[in-house]
Parts: C-alpha cells; structure tokens; sequence
C-alpha cells in the first residue's frame, strides 16, 4: 500500500488500480474529438465582440474567398431549431438563449457564425476574416451594474421551492448575547476542463451520431432530438471518457444541436473544436455571488440564530441559481433560523453547476462567519462547531442518515497538529513568512438518481457490464468493475465495462456526486438477478433458505462480512443446470423515495435526483473537515498554502485509491478557488478579459506541495443498497473558508471576498 | 492564423535579407516577415490573430553561431538563440550572475524555457489581455490611435510606469531586468553588417507611439548580449499570484559592489511594473557611497517609484513595487558570496 492507493479500512473496497489507467497514460483512451469520421468538415466559430444589442451586417467577402470555405452559417441562413427549456423547467437546455436564430446578441462570446471548411485552418483563417457590423446597447454586467433587475429566487426558479426558515430569527437576533453580522463575496469561475467543448456530429441516413463530451448522454441525447425535431431513438451519443467535466457538461449548450443541423444540411461529417476563450461563453460557468451571514450565539457558544442570505448573478432569459441556503440553514443546531435568496440579472449567458454549485459560496460565507464567531467568544474554532453538532436538522427535525462531521474534526485536527496553534491570531511566524492556521467544515448530500444497467456472464467467467455512466475522471469505470466482480464472485479482471454511449441502458447524469451510489446499486441489483437465475438452477425449490438469500445477495446493502461458511457459486455446475452459455439481464433501479414517473423520465434524459435534505423523513450528506497551513510574506504579501488536511466520511468507500484522487483534487481545487481563481469582468462591456488558462490562474505542481487526505470508516445503511455517499464534490467546499480563516489567524485580518490576492493582505 | 510562408535561414546574411527584403516603413511588430526562434510568443500571437506575418524565416539554423554561453575572465557573452534553460543552469552564470541566473530560471515554465531563446525572451510582447485579444478594437498598439481599452478597463496587471495616455501596457519579461541592470549590450546582426548598443536603448516606451516597441527595423536580428564586469553580488526577487509559471505582479533585479560595508556601485531594476525594462537611476544614486540600513532601503525603494501612477486595479503594485525593492535590496546585502 501506498499513500495513493490506502489500505483499506472498515467498509472500504479494495484500492485496485484504475480501469483505464493503461488506457490513459498511453494515450489509447479516446475522447469526443479523437473518433475517426469520415471525410468530416470542419467548423469554427465566431463570436460576438458585445454582450448587448444586434447585429447590423455581416462582410463575409473575404472569409470566402479563402480557399477549402464550404459554407458560412449566420442567423440568416442557419438551420431551423426547435426551443429546448431549461433543464429546470421540463428541458434540456442550460441556457435558453439560442444563437443563430436571429441578430439580436444577449452576451459576451455568444456564437453569431459557424464557417464550416476542408480544414480546421481553413475554417479558422476565414472565422478571422469575417467583419461584423454592430448596434451596441449599454448591457449590465454584474450586481453594481445599471440596468440589472433582482428579485426572490422563489417562484422564479422551478427547483428552488422555500426559502428554509424555523422559529423566530428576529427575536432570537435581537436578544443573543453574542453577535455577528458579515458579508461575503465570490467571483466568477470558469470550469476549464482539460478537454475543449469540441463536438462532432455525423449522419447515417436519419440516424445522428454525436462525439462530445458529456455528462449526461441521454439528456444530450434527447435533448438535441428535441431541437431537431426527430425521434429521440435516431440519436446517439458517444464518449467513452470525458476530459473533465465540474459541471461544465451536465447540460445541453447550443452548439450541438447547431453542428448537428448543419452536418445534416451538408450531408457531411462535421467536426467542431471551439478555442479555450469561446469556452467561456459557449458553456456555463459559477455566477459570482454575494452573501450577509448574521449569527446570534450565547456567551457558551450555542447558536440561537442563524440568517444566510444569499444573492447570486444570473442571464436575463434564466432564472438558474444554486440557493446553498438549503445546506446552510440545516448544518448545526439552531432553532431560530431565516434565509433568503435573490437572483440579480444581467447581461450574461447564463451560469450553470460547477463543482458543488451551492455548497461552495454558501458554505465559505457560513464557515467563515463560525470562524468569526469563535473569535468572539475567544473559543476554540473546533468547539464551536461540537458545542453546535446536530443530530436532526433543524428546520425540518429530520435525523441525519449518518453525521460524521465531529470525528472527521478530531481525526484532520490530530494529523494536522492543530493542538500546536496559539490562540492568538498574528503569534507565529518563520523567518519572513507569517503563519496561519485554520479549519472548516464540509459537506455534501447524498443524492441517488435512477440507473439502468445489462450485465451479462459467461461460463468462464468473463463479465460484461454496460450502463451509460461516464467517466469524467473520477474513477467511475473502476468502481463499477469492482462491484460486478464483487457481486458476482468473479475476478476483477474478467470484468469489461462499457460506459459513455447512449444506445447502452440509462444512467442519471454525472453530477451532483450521485454516479457511484446510482450505477453501482443498479449494477448490483442486476448482478443479484443474475445470482438468482443461477441460484435456482441449481437449487430448484421455489423457497431459498436465508442462507442461500443472503449468498444470493438480495440483502439491503452490500455485505462485506463473508458469512461463516458462505462459498462462492459454482458458475459451471449453474450454467450446466441452466444448459446455457450466457446468462444476461437488464434491470432498473430507483432510489427509495424516487418518483413516481422515475423510470419514463430516465429514459427521456431527465434527471430525477433524490436525497440530501429533500427525502421523507431523513437527511443525507457527507461529512469532512479540513485544516489547512497558509505563510503570508511579510514583504510581498504572497500568500501561499504548503499544507492541506482533510478528513472525510462518506459512508462506503467503493475504492480508497480513487477515492482519495478525487479528495485531494477537491483540496487542491478548493485552494485554487480560495487563492487563484475568478474570471475578470470589464463592467463597462460585461465582457470577460482573462479567458485563457495562462490569466485564469490555477495551481500549479510548485503550489501543492503538502496535501494529506483521511478517510473514516462511516456504515450507513439507509441511504442506498451500496451505502455509499457521493464524494467527489465533497472537499472543494471547506477550503475556501479554511484558507481564509488560516489567513486570519496568520495577518488578524478578516478576508471575506474571493479570491484572496497579495494586494488584499495589510500587513 | 492565416498562411505564411516558411523558410529556414542557412546563414545570418539570408535570414537579414529574408526578413528586410519586404520592409517598409511599417514598424518592426507588423513587419510582413518574422523570425523565429522558440516560436513561444510568436506561434500564440499568430493563433490569436494578433500577428499576422505572411513570410517566417527560421532562425534556428543559426544557432551553431549565435548560442554559445561565454564567460570571460571579466566579462559575459551570450548568444542570442541560447536557450533560456541552458544560461540558467551554467554553472558560471550561476556563480557570477546569479541575477541573470534567477531571472530566466523564475520565468515561464520548464518546458517553455527549453523552447525559448535569450533574444526571443527579450522581444516577448505584452500580455495585457486587451492587446491579445483582436475583438477589442481600441488598442493603440494594435490599431494606432484607437484607443486603449485598458486604461479604464480591468488593469491589475498593467504597468505604473513609463506609461502614457496611449498605453499602460507592462512589458512581461524577467531577463531583460537582469540586462538593464548590468548594463548589458545587445549585438545586433543587420543589413549593414553587426552593430552594438545599450541594452538600455533597445526597448521604447510608449509614448504617442506604443505600437513601436523597439528600435530595431525589419531585417534586425539580435545575435548577442555581452556584460562587462563580474555581478556575483546579485539578485533577482519576483513576487506574484502563484508560485511558478507565472509573470511577475512587481520584480526586481538588484546588482551591488559592496566593500567593507560600503555599496560603491548600485543597480535597480524593475519588472512586472513598467511598460519597458526598468532602470531606477535615482534609486540606484542614493544607495553609492553609502552603508545599507532599512531607513535606506526605504528611501531607495520610494525614490524607484518616486513618478509611479496607478490606476484603478494596479495601484497596488507602488507599495509592493516598493517592498520588493527593499526586500532585493536586503537580500543583496546579506547574501554569501
């Protein structure tokens, strides 16, 4: 054992290597935009140099004089699309603004022409020579903008339903002996995943293969059927492996259904690879968000009110929000507790989920603001956090499935050191850099969505499995793998896992940390039918024994604890008894509590998500805690973060060795968001200006250099037949505040906007 | 990028004539014909459509003559195509000029450093993101008198000094700090024969004309840079938002004759700050004759900045400007030699 590949403790799988790491380092993984087509065209694009007004005119002369141009595809002459919703409204959209359909421009970057061409240098020669005629209108770009419109995110978004509140705020405030008001800022983020939004669409006949990245094929899928007006079956979607996704790809931007349309028209393979800045504008993105925290705590520390209110940026035709509050307002014990949360609109294209889309604003203004209170009641950051640990949420009194939040505390605060810190804020330096600890919580919920999955097993032994999961990075293949092989008695590595590919049964999207739980019970449960068909071949009677059920495997939740005697079965003698050489079954699972119109919807692309805070009569979220080390130089001001800890439990861990990659990312990550990353917005033209990764600072090998994850034994047996809790947007989330928090403790000065930069310390 | 031809020089005199023969009187960044060298800056710029060359005269060839790295018993001379990663990691570079030493190795990242030249390090073109990007009409630079759209634009990375109202635009190279401060010579290899002059003359500021950035003229190649003197006493100090792979938010290369306790010669330069190599002369002229303290430091490092303007974003960089300065300065002092 390594330290990436942990032994593994109580209620943890096996650390096996990954599924496709082969694959991947010798570069025989293919994505979207490496599938062979055959004799493609290729596209570019053009975007718009306003956020706001229309389009005058187009001199397209030169661009078509350049030699390999096929066609240039405008507003005017574009093919026709039917409207897609938004994904929060019954669609599949992420942004129901649709360009090309006519002059008018809504944002910054927004795609005003396509020049398809013999070459990618061709397209991207005459893409440069086009000359675009404007009428430019005055647009608003941000919260301090003119012209922007704010209201509640109730009754205007369809997913955001209340506004969490309990007993008497006000009153509570008011008479608290210990209080805290504080306001807090994110920015703008890109996700800049590896892989370009690039997407390539060819025809056979009436039938439309599309090569993209995605997170979601079927919502891809159908979705872009949808805006072409076809059946849903004549489409297919491929991606075996997803350069990275956070989010960016969880749902349908305009430029698939366009590309699509066009290669129809052509009759002709297209392949488009957008540049690293239109990413910025063809895609979705982390509204900036702004927050007031107010805490009212007796001089014990116990919380007696708790506000959040949360204001977030969004596009003038969607009203998306992420609305934290609904973690926020149930994390610790409070009984007086009010929120509110507003959208502001602007002249932007509109924002989407990146990596732990509410957790990771609302969670850095909450634990900023503990961290602040424990300040005031010159108590210990950690104490604060047991003194307010929470059995039952409190808006609704619902009993967390499992809460693991304190023991996390304790395990990352021993291996940090943490009993080392000087209460004092400004007492510890070396040489000329200023040291700081701190600490926050984090956290994520459970969510569980509807999965499909075919699994077939062959005398020898030699099993195939095919769901459309993705892989987007995080292990998905791996763990997938290993539950086939676990449940079915196989070895691991007669196991062969096919993914990425809408013709293979429906997964929920990749996202919101549901993949593993989701398509691992679903793959368990059609393993357990397998089990079952064998099973009465070779016991006959209609009444297994409980002994047999539970070798079977029809138990609730996976049983790591081989029962005293339990024997594998015997695959030959079953298949013999069955006198077949195959054995295959679909299956479709949902989750407890899921709805009634599950399965329909999961066929049709839509996700139907349940968990987290919004289950019957229980509430489901993981756990961490994390500390983290920042030097602040006494000259520069640099700020830089040598050490992170963090401890986490997250109910069953499939797999310690990806598991832990995706904690660490999230560490890492979470010091990037806290320190490096935020997309600049000139306010004049509501234009972003850092659109590249050379100005879009993230970390790089130099900035991480100390990074230690924990992980607890957690069993909880309630939320899923796997036990597992999504983990893979888990430790983003408490960095932000750690770091600022260490930041304190290391300068005495509080930082409460994101990212924090040199010229924001005053030593 | 729009197509070019592509040549490779076989000698220095058909890369001069390839890169002269097209010249008019348009400035040497829109000149019709470019060399390359790295490639590093230029092959961005073309892809962002911001250079828009139609002849490349490959320079590489040349590098048999143009790449050697020679200490003398007093005096350093650098070819202009030696790669940025081998200056940095000579050992004699290293003992004599760690300055220049610290310069290149701080700059870029591993992989660009083995790709990029001494003489393409220097001609490196601005990063502000206004200039780069072809969407924005207003670029002075760009599309003399059209304006500058980072003046009142988002500018945390732009120069507080040497700018003018037509661009506050930061010139992003750590090397040529190294350069300005050692009074260094450039070579320069043109259609009348090798010429020399001051480093200090080869980068104009801005003025009414940002769009000339140098005083080269098509068919001018930088082929060497020489140092006189020995600057083991020498450092370069570079603070910004990560900690590598990244320009400089405010830089300074220090170079100091210190004997019994005296500084009997001084060298302060900036990065990171200007809009052209820095040279901080008056900075330099307090410090001579003098015995280092931190009031000193202090009054060196206000005198550096002394006609610095912020703007909205960057006024930050004058009071780091300044404790960078007096950080070099220190570390200068006290470094074992």
């Amino acid at each position: 054992m390594t330290a990436a590949a942990p032994e593994p403790k109580t209620n943890m799988g096996q650390s096996v290597p990954r599924y496709d790491a082969a694959a991947k380092v010798t570069g025989r993984a293919t994505y979207a935009s490496d599938m062979p087509l055959d004799n493609p065209a290729y596209a570019f694009l053009v975007t718009s140099a306003i956020a706001k007004g229309r389009i005058d005119r187009f001199d397209l002369d030169d661009a078509g004089r350049v030699r390999g141009v096929i066609d240039i595809v405008t507003h005017e002459n574009a093919p026709k699309l039917k409207e897609s919703k938004l994904f929060s409204n019954g669609g599949y959209a992420g942004t129901t603004i649709q360009p090309l359909r006519s002059a008018e421009i809504a944002h910054d970057g927004q795609i005003i022409a396509v020049v398809i061409a013999e070459s990618y240098e061709a397209a991207r020669e005459a893409a440069n020579r086009i000359k675009v005629s404007y009428t430019a209108a005055a647009p608003s770009a941000s919260f301090d903008s003119p012209g922007t419109t704010m209201a509640a995110a109730k009754g205007q978004n369809a997913q955001f339903k209340e506004d969490p509140a309990v007993g008497d705020f006000a009153k509570a405030f008011d008479a608290a002996e210990v209080k805290l008001t504080a306001s807090y800022d994110t920015p703008t983020q890109h996700h800049n995943p590896m892989e370009l939004f690039t997407t390539s669409c060819a025809w056979m006949g009436d039938n439309l293969v599309i090569y993209e990245g995605s997170q979601y094929v079927y919502g891809l899928k159908n979705g872009v059927a949808e805006q072409l007006g076809i059946d849903a079956d004549k489409v297919r979607v491929v991606n075996p492996y997803v350069g990275g996704g956070f989010g960016s790809r969880g749902s349908m931007t305009p430029r698939t259904a366009i590309i699509a349309g066009i290669a129809k028209r052509l009759n002709r393979p297209i392949k488009l690879v957008p540049t690293r800045d239109q990413g910025f504008t063809i895609a979705t993105y982390r509204a900036e968000t702004r927050h007031e925290i107010k805490l009212g705590a007796s001089r014990d520390g116990k919380l007696v009110a708790l506000r959040h209110e949360g204001a977030e940026v969004s596009s003038r035709p969607d009203a998306y929000c992420v609305g934290g509050t609904k973690t926020t307002t149930r994390l610790y014990a409070c009984p007086n507790v009010d929120s509110l949360v507003s959208i502001v609109r602007a002249d932007r294209n509109t924002p989407g989920f990146m990596r732990s889309p509410p957790e990771v604003p609302y969670l850095f203004a909450l634990e900023s603001a503990l961290d602040e209170l424990a300040a005031k009641l010159n108590m210990d950051p950690i104490e604060l956090r047991r003194i307010n640990d929470a059995t039952n949420e409190p808006i609704g009194g619902k009993p967390y499935t499992s809460r693991s939040l304190m023991a996390c505390f304790d395990e990352a605060a021993k291996a940090f050191g943490w009993s080392q810190r000087s209460s004092q804020p400004k007492s510890t330096s070396d040489g000329n850099w200023l040291i700081g600890y701190g600490c926050a919580a984090t956290c994520y919920p459970t969510q569980m969505g509807p999965s499909a999955a075919r699994v077939r097993l062959q005398r020898d032994g030699r099993t195939r499995v095919e769901i459309a999961g993705h892989e987007i990075g995080t292990g998905a293949y791996t763990v997938i793998a290993q539950t086939a092989a676990e449940r079915l008695g196989v070895p691991l590595e007669k196991v062969a896992v096919f993914m990425g590919d809408s013709d293979l049964p429906p997964a929920p999207v990749a996202g919101g940390s549901n993949s593993t739980a989701s398509t691992c019970s679903a793959v368990m449960m059609v393993c357990d039918q397998i089990r079952q068909r064998l099973f009465k071949a070779v016991m006959p009677s209609d009444s297994l024994t409980d002994k047999a059920k539970e070798t079977v495997g029809i138990s609730p939740a996976p049983s790591t604890r081989a029962a005293k005697g339990d024997r594998s079965l015997d695959l030959e003698k079953a298949f013999d008894a069955l006198g077949v050489g195959v054995v295959e079954e679909y299956g479709e699972w949902k989750p407890e509590g899921a709805p009634l119109d599950s399965f329909r919807a999961m066929h049709n692309g839509q996700v139907r998500l349940v968990g987290g805070h919004a289950m019957k009569d229980q509430i489901a979220y993981a756990f961490g805690a994390e500390f983290v080390e920042v030097r602040v130089n006494r000259f520069t001001h640099e700020i830089r973060c040598p050490r992170l800890v963090g401890a986490f439990a997250a109910g069953r861990i499939m797999n310690p060795r990806t598991a832990r990659s995706q904690l660490m990312g999230g560490l890492i990550w979470g010091m990037s968001s806290a320190l490096l990353e935020a997309t600049e917005i000139d306010e004049r033209n509501a234009r972003y200006v850092n659109d590249n990764l050379a100005d879009y600072l993230v970390p790089v090998n130099a900035d991480v250099s100390g990074v230690e994850v924990i992980m607890l034994s957690e069993q909880d047996d309630r939320i899923n037949p796997v036990g597992a809790k999504g983990l893979g947007e888990l430790a983003n989330v408490g960095t932000n505040a750690a770091i600022c928090n260490a930041i304190y403790h290391a300068t005495g000065q509080r930082i409460r906007k994101l990212p924090v930069r040199l010229e924001n310390i005053e030593v | 990028m729009r197509p070019f031809s592509y040549q490779r020089a076989s000698d220095p005199d058909m890369a001069v004539q390839a890169l002269g023969a097209a010249a008019t009187n348009t400035p040497l960044t829109k000149a019709t014909a470019q060399p390359l060298a790295g490639g590093t800056t230029l092959i961005d710029l073309m892809k962002l459509d911001v250079m828009r060359p139609t002849a490349i005269v490959d320079i590489n060839p040349l590098a048999h003559a143009w790449s050697a790295i020679e200490p003398g018993s007093d005096a350093l001379r650098l070819g202009a195509l030696a790669k940025m990663s081998d200056v940095a990691a000579h050992a004699e570079v290293q003992r004599s000029y760690p300055v220049i030493a610290d310069s290149l190795k701080l700059a870029a990242s591993a992989q660009l450093r083995n790709m990029a030249t001494l003489g393409g390090n220097v001609m490196q073109r601005t990063r502000c993101n206004y200039f780069r990007d072809v969407s924005y009409e207003n670029c002075n630079k760009r599309n003399p008198g059209s304006g500058c759209a980072a003046m009142d634009g988002v500018n945390r990375m732009h120069a507080v000094l040497g700018t003018s109202d037509q661009c506050i635009a930061t010139y992003p190279g750590d090397f040529a700090q190294a350069l300005i401060a050692l009074d260094a010579t450039v070579e320069i290899t043109g259609k009348a024969g090798t010429r020399s002059m001051p480093f200090a003359q080869l980068h104009k500021a801005p003025g009414s004309t940002p769009d000339i950035e140098t005083a080269l003229q098509p068919g001018d190649l930088i082929s060497a840079f020489s140092i006189s003197g020995r600057w083991p006493r020498s450092v370069y100090l570079k603070a910004r938002d990560r900690q590598s792979y990244e320009f400089a938010l405010s830089s300074a290369a220090i170079a100091l004759d210190v004997q019994d306790g005296t500084i009997r010669d001084a060298r302060v330069a900036l990065g990171g700050v200007a809009t052209v190599p820095w040279r901080a002369r008056e900075a330099e002229a307090l410090l001579k004759g003098h015995r280092f303290d931190e009031a000193l430091a202090q009054r060196v490092a206000d005198a550096a900045f002394a006609d610095a303007r912020g703007r909205r974003h960057n006024s930050f960089k004058i009071a780091l400007g300044k404790r960078v300065v007096a950080r070099a300065l220190q570390q200068a002092v006290t470094m074992e030699i």
